[in-house]
């Protein structure tokens, strides 16, 4: 990253067997995503950027300044909760009001920067209504003009799509992506959900068993995955080879060949829709030809995701026709092939 | 859809599944213990004088033992609160050593007979006591037989009520509420009286309740450490004690008297805030 970070973290936190190290730089109007699956520590890491939960060791920089040991309250953050956590005593005009009220704005102030803020969410005309009265993506919206509102350098945002029902979800967070992108400090954002990342966040840091596995843009993650879960994520058939020239010979057993020369340690990855399945062994232009086994057969989207054993190990996406021309069920064997072209290779 | 219309069939035919007939060897008993706690209260109103009453409980002894025991076990409701909230709190939000201790120790009036608790803040707070005669000496202060020790048994025996629950419903409480009121900024004086505060005030609310309800039927410790003087420190409990040893219609007249204000106090605060539930 280029430029001062507004956020600089190193985050060690020791909990039993569990132990989290990661690196954090989040630089200024930028969006950072912990994506990763359940228990790889990424709400430890936000809980203890806000001082939540104690480092065993570490430091936490916000705008050069050491932040490591500061009280919770007095750190210039703003936290959006998984379930928002409004306070359901309050009206959302007085949750608003909260924080400014906390950090010595008189009542008449904080009341002012709330309705301000509510408004700038398009929710005037619920400013006086209690969280249980809100829908969820009113309620999202609330906390975070909460978190907001003593206008934190810091946000956290701690899953802040899984409340919402999968019918408002879409909107909600193309609603989200725009406030963030008005938001001038450094937003942590942490996210299951390999969608809520691509569209939030302008970098992805892919957490696994409390270390940061793979870090970058979006689209980058999204193409060159780095390990197996990640690959799950985006979709994407992934294998660690050696490769010798145009040849990778698979860790696992198999061969794949690919466009590019390569040598050394490397990831070949490719989408299920690159895989052709045949009765008969393919003839032709260059690629890779596999015999595979039939594990299952599944829908997806409009398509079928066949799921082969053998080696290599893949998923192959195919249309509903292609499936019943070939007459596919599990515990048969089938012609798998990818074109050359449509393997990517890139160094471990 | 073709599940719901067998169900509803088979409840049209009566077919639903039935729990078992309750058994004889549990209704016995259970009838026996409800007519156990239900008969004295009904017998009280059988014997009561009902033409007489009226003139009885006008008497001004009779109004001067009740606005005694109103006054005395609201204040030391009141005081229970101010006392046992942040004590409730303590315990319930913050570790420091002896803890589990200080929490048995704070209990151990509920146990103890209120007899003894008497005798001891006698001991205590009496004018030759460990802190009374300081208060004596120094201030000219004597507490025992006023109704200021009144006040201070009832509290003595009625808090612990108000603590441990209080103590519970702070432990039941959404720490995670408090801790995004740390985030905001608040300090924890603040998260105290705006957060956690109105979260447990249900909570506090039914420890009052039962505070007060205890206070109000205080005896022992009262007697003992307050003594039994017409006018300052005989409560309604005392004058029906005093009442059954020479007049037991008198004590009857007294008891319904307590009884049904404190079942008025309880519904009209039940009504109010839903405390009980």
């Amino acid at each position: 990253m280029t430029g001062e970070a507004v956020l600089d973290a190193r985050l060690c936190v020791r909990r039993g067997d569990f132990e989290l190290d990661a690196d954090l730089r989040v630089g200024s109007g930028q969006v950072l995503a912990l994506l990763g699956p359940n228990g790889a520590g990424k709400s430890t890491a936000l809980r203890a950027l806000a001082g939540l939960e104690p480092l065993s060791g570490g430091h936490v920089r916000v705008d050069g300044r050491d932040e490591t040991t500061t009280p919770v309250e007095r750190r210039p953050i703003g936290v959006v909760f998984q379930d928002y956590l409004l306070f359901p005593h309050m009206s959302a005009l007085d949750n608003v009001a909260f924080g400014p009220r906390c950090r010595g704005l008189s009542k008449a102030e904080a009341r002012a920067r709330a309705a301000e803020l509510l408004d700038g969410m398009g929710l005037a005309e619920h400013a006086r209504a209690r969280p249980r009265q809100l829908s969820g993506g009113q309620a999202q919206r609330v906390a975070l003009a909460r978190a907001l509102a003593a206008r934190p350098r810091l946000l956290l945002l701690d899953e802040p799509m899984a409340a919402l029902d999968a019918g408002t979800r879409v909107d909600v967070r193309a609603g989200l992506r725009r406030r963030l992108e008005e938001f001038d400090g450094a937003t942590v954002l942490v996210t299951h959900d390999p969608l809520d990342a691509m569209v939030l966040a302008d970098r992805i840091a892919v957490v696994e068993g409390g270390r940061i596995v793979q870090q970058g843009t979006p689209a980058k993650v999204a193409r060159r995955p780095r390990t197996p879960y990640a690959a799950r994520l985006v979709g994407l058939n992934l294998f660690r080879g050696t490769a010798e020239g145009t040849e990778v010979r698979l860790a696992d057993g198999g061969r794949v060949r690919v466009h590019e020369a390569h040598r050394g340690t490397v990831l070949v990855a490719f989408p299920p829709r690159a895989v052709a399945l045949h009765r008969e062994r393919p003839q032709g232009s260059p690629r890779n030809v596999w015999r595979l086994r039939v594990d299952s057969v599944e829908r997806f989207g409009d398509q079928v995701r066949v799921h082969l054993s053998g080696q290599p190990p893949l998923a192959a996406d195919i249309s509903p026709a292609a499936l019943a021309e070939l007459g596919l069920s599990p515990g048969e064997a089938v012609w798998a092939s990818v074109k050359a072209a449509e393997a990517d290779c890139y160094p471990a | 859809m073709r599940g719901r219309a067998a169900g509803a069939r088979h409840r049209d035919r009566g077919l639903r599944v039935r729990p078992g007939r309750a058994p004889w060897i549990l209704l016995l008993p259970a009838f026996a213990g409800a007519a156990f706690l239900v008969l004295p209260l009904a017998g009280l109103l059988v014997r009561a004088p009902w033409p007489d009453m009226a003139r009885r409980v006008t008497e001004p002894e009779v109004l001067s033992a009740l606005w005694l025991s109103l006054w005395t076990a609201t204040a030391a409701t009141v005081l229970s609160l101010l006392l046992g909230v942040p004590l409730a709190w303590l315990l319930a939000r913050t570790e420091f050593p002896g803890r589990r201790i200080v929490r048995a120790l704070v209990t151990v009036p509920l146990v103890v007979p209120p007899v003894v608790g008497g005798v001891a803040l006698l001991f205590v707070l009496g004018r030759n006591g460990l802190l009374g005669q300081y208060l004596h000496a120094w201030f000219g202060i004597g507490i025992p037989f006023t109704p200021a020790a009144v006040v201070l048994a009832q509290t003595f025996v009625a808090m612990p009520f108000l603590v441990v629950g209080v103590e519970g419903a702070l432990r039941a409480a959404d720490r995670r509420y408090e801790e995004a009121a740390a985030t905001l900024g608040a300090g924890r004086a603040t998260v105290f009286a705006r957060v956690t505060l109105p979260a447990v005030l249900p909570g506090v609310g039914a420890g009052a309740v039962l505070c007060w309800a205890r206070a109000l039927g205080e005896f022992g410790a009262t007697v003992t450490f307050a003594g039994n003087f017409p006018g300052t420190t005989r409560t309604m409990p005392l004058a029906v004690y005093t009442a059954m040893q020479s007049d037991p219609e008198a004590a009857l007249v007294l008891s319904l008297l307590l009884l049904g204000v404190s079942l008025a106090v309880l519904a009209a605060l039940r009504e109010k805030w839903a405390f009980v539930r």
